[in-house]
């Protein structure tokens, strides 16, 4: 040892981990220790040497990003364990590098009370596998016509601050401009499913060229973009926050990027899927690209990819949407909405956005963890999330070799679905490791069993 | 050849020769005893989830012609209404060894699901699917065409009758579809298959029964009728089935009203009157006399609508004959999973 070495131990009640040479946000590589919860040190590469009890991992080739932070994920508990389950849910958001997963309130119940959200939050910390934010329903319901109770599910154990009716519009313009209006009282914010119902009856792909010769009712994009434009007037008007789920089209990203220029309080989010997957793959009717949204067209995801890296969209989501075998083993037109996606989304976007060299690692690190845990406003607080890699900041990290190419695998995944429209493809890059506070979640690329955490009433 | 899925995969080639067999089978229709042995001991399945006893009664009197077995499984009503799936369905035809599927089902792609899930190993026909493709309708359309007007178009001399036509395609042919393309997967079927015959189609409709993406068909497209008989002079005249319900809101409030519809896009006497002296009419049936086409265009002798459904029985038992019994090295190299 060279008196410019520093020698470190694993006395401290938690695994302390040394992660050698390794590169943060893809940056210039370092020593990175992870000691009671927290990064305990960032020193130059080489320069830190394991004692008694500590873990090493070699980071030889591994980029080192924040843990990813998901605003937009269905884990289906309650009332559909047979599709997912808040502990499958959440293992899996593990294994795709997710320390943090926002839970959409179409459950059965509803998320809309604060009995509801507190129970899944609850649940999800149980689990221990990441934590739980639940989203609480902008209506009783998800009906569109009451406000559900926003305070009382903001001022519950569950602090919930994203409240959506995901899975439908909040199609009743006085319905949005009340609730973009209540949220303001505890810094909330409308995450809307931007889908005119009337211009999507019966929908089942997008409408254009491909629609018209296989014979699906078309989902024209104007349905999606004529309800961002009227949201972001509202926002506009009223001076709220307003977020866009899952954007598809290209007018979509103009109309974003013609309403930050106006200052206007919006952010919106992409998914995987629709980065990754043209409208193409519907002609063989597969249900495995049948998602709402809809795939879209080539130039679509050019501009979504383009809105993507120059900062129009902020932020990527999941859309995690398990369903069950029978769900999907049907025809097109019967099959269930919803492809899976926290195992994937994190290659789909270094595929399409770094590999192609439109973004950095930095940008993942702020379009998959900083940015959306800022919109959640899950940043500060008892569970901080999203946070950078720095000393004394939480020790939610997650180890990522690029270098990896690897088929997926759906039956093999940890979510309980197998509905991911990759499967069978082969995608770069692969999750080594997974911390969420110091302790490992994903280690060699698989779920550590969680046996040092509670599991009382979470025996699912 | 596998499957009849879709006009789309069908080669010229593959089109001509399903047309020369329906005219072969044809011939057999006008002799004493029509009953071939060709299928015995086969077994045909008429799987409808979607109610048309014209369709099933044709496609059950081709099998029967050829003496296979039919077994009609109408789904509407059955279990299928408490939830039996598709899926289910194709398990049980599986278990009974059906050699063949006829299927119409209200969702378009369930065809092409139940050709290649792996449910079935039976071949599998198309006989309608949602707004997708209804392929025997086309070649029956196709092959009335070919009968009636080549080679009278293909400016040669000829007898329009049984065999008329035979080894030709439908080169120089203009054909106008008329009405509800939007939801039409005749439309849709007869618009590939005509142009793979050389046809020229025009479709005429108002612009809200036009599907967006029309402008990657092989056609053109026009929303003035009386223009298009005017100047395309069609030899044929194909008319659609319009839905009233089409025109209220709660169907879509694609047209204002009937009378409206009538005017614009109606066939009647005037408009027949437009037409070339050698112009056939046609329709899918069933027609809404009043709507889409008057009595007199309905009845003149113009009107090729029930000779349609005679050779609605020739072109399918074409169909079954070549899946089930045809040479397969003479038909299928191309396209194998489409036809
Ligand atoms: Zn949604």
């Amino acid at each position: 040892m060279t008196s410019s070495q520093i020698e470190i131990d694993g006395s401290s009640g938690l695994a302390t981990y040394l992660i050698r040479d390794v590169a943060p946000l893809g940056g210039e590589r370092v020593d990175l220790v992870l000691a009671g919860g927290v990064i305990e040190r960032i020193e130059p590469s080489g320069s830190v040497v394991a004692g008694e009890g500590v873990v090493v991992v070699e980071g030889g080739h591994l980029v080192a990003l924040p843990g990813l932070v998901d605003l937009h994920t269905h884990l289906r508990e309650p009332g559909r364990e047979d599709a997912e389950t808040i502990r499958s849910g959440t293992r899996a958001a593990a294994v795709g590098g997710f320390t943090a997963v926002h839970a959409m309130a179409n459950t059965t119940p509803v998320q809309d009370t604060a009995g509801v959200v507190e129970q899944v939050w609850r649940l999800g910390t149980e689990a221990g596998w990441a934590d739980v934010h639940p989203v609480g329903a902008v209506s009783v319901g998800l009906e569109g016509t009451h406000l559900a109770e926003l305070g009382a599910m903001a001022h519950s154990a569950a602090q919930v601050r994203v409240f959506s009716d995901d899975g439908k519009c909040v199609a009743d313009p006085i319905l949005m401009r009340r609730a973009l209006e209540y949220v303001k009282a505890f810094d909330g914010v409308i995450a809307q499913h931007s889908q005119e119902p009337r211009l999507t009856e019966g929908s089942q792909m997008n409408e254009g060229v491909v629609s018209a010769e296989i014979g699906l009712a078309g989902w024209p994009a104007v349905a999606e973009e004529a309800i961002i434009a009227r949201d972001v007037l509202l926002a506009e008007h009223v001076g709220s926050r307003l977020h866009v789920c899952h954007l598809s089209t290209a007018g979509s990203v103009d109309l974003i990027r013609w309403a930050k220029s106006r200052g206007i309080r919006v952010t919106a989010e992409v998914t995987g899927h629709h980065l990754g997957l043209t409208e193409e793959r519907a002609r063989d009717y597969d249900p495995m690209f049948k998602v709402n949204p809809p795939l879209r067209t080539a130039a679509d995801v050019e501009a979504v990819r383009e809105g993507l890296a120059d900062g129009t969209i902020d932020i990527v989501a999941t859309d995690h949407a398990p369903h069950t075998r029978e769900d999907k083993d049907c025809e097109w037109a019967a099959a269930a909405f919803g492809m899976t996606g926290l195992e994937t989304v994190l290659s789909v976007v270094q595929q399409t956005m770094v590999d192609t060299g439109r973004m950095t690692w930095a940008d993942v690190a702020r379009v998959l963890s900083s940015a959306p845990a800022q919109i959640g406003r899950i940043t500060d607080g008892p569970r901080p999330q999203g946070r950078p890699l720095a000393v004394g900041e939480p020790a939610n990290v997650v180890l990522v070799d690029p270098a990896v190419r690897r088929v997926v695998r759906p039956a093999e995944q940890a979510t309980a679905s197998a509905n991911s429209p990759f499967g069978g493809v082969e995608l770069p890059g692969q999750v080594m490791a997974t911390f969420l506070r110091g302790r490992a979640t994903v280690l060699d690329g698989v779920p550590v069993e969680q046996d040092g955490v509670s599991r009382v009433g979470a025996s699912r | 050849m596998k499957h009849l899925l879709t006009t789309r995969g069908l080669s010229r080639a593959d089109a001509i020769r399903i047309l020369d067999t329906a005219g072969q089978m044809a011939a057999t229709q006008s002799r004493e005893i029509k009953k071939l042995p060709t299928l015995r001991g086969r077994t045909v399945v008429n799987l409808f989830f979607e109610d048309s006893t014209r369709t099933r009664i044709s496609f059950e009197t081709a099998a029967k012609r050829l003496s296979a077995d039919v077994i009609n499984f109408s789904a509407k009503g059955s279990s299928v209404s408490k939830g039996e799936s598709l899926k289910d369905t194709a398990l049980t035809l599986q278990a009974m060894g059906a050699d063949a599927v006829v299927i119409r089902h209200q969702a378009s792609g369930a065809p092409h699901t139940l050709a290649h899930a792996g449910w079935v190993e039976a071949a599998v026909i198309n006989a309608g699917d949602g707004m997708h493709q209804h392929p025997t309708q086309a070649l029956l359309d196709a092959y009335t065409m070919r009968r009636h007007l080549m080679p009278r178009v293909g400016r040669g001399v000829g007898v329009p009758g049984v065999g008329a036509g035979a080894g030709l395609d439908l080169a120089g042919v203009r054909v106008a579809i008329v009405g509800d393309v939007l939801h039409s997967r005749v439309a849709r079927s007869n618009v590939q298959l005509l142009h793979t015959l050389g046809a020229q189609v025009t479709l005429v409709a108002p612009p809200t029964l036009v599907p967006v993406g029309v402008e990657a068909w092989p056609c053109e497209v026009s929303y003035h009728l009386d223009e298009v008989l005017v100047d395309l002079q069609p030899d044929a005249v194909m008319m659609l089935r319009v839905q009233r319900e089409r025109m209220s809101s709660a169907g879509g409030g694609f047209f204002p009203s009937p009378l409206e519809y009538t005017r614009n896009y109606g066939l009647d006497a005037v408009r027949l009157g437009l037409l070339p002296e050698h112009a056939i009419v046609m329709h899918p049936g069933p027609m809404n006399r009043g709507l889409e086409i008057s009595a007199e265009a309905a009845d003149s002798p113009r009107a090729v609508i029930v000779e349609q459904v005679a050779n609605g029985v020739a072109v399918r038992m074409a169909v079954l004959y070549l899946l089930l019994a045809g040479d397969v090295s003479q038909v299928g190299s191309h396209e194998r999973a489409s036809l």
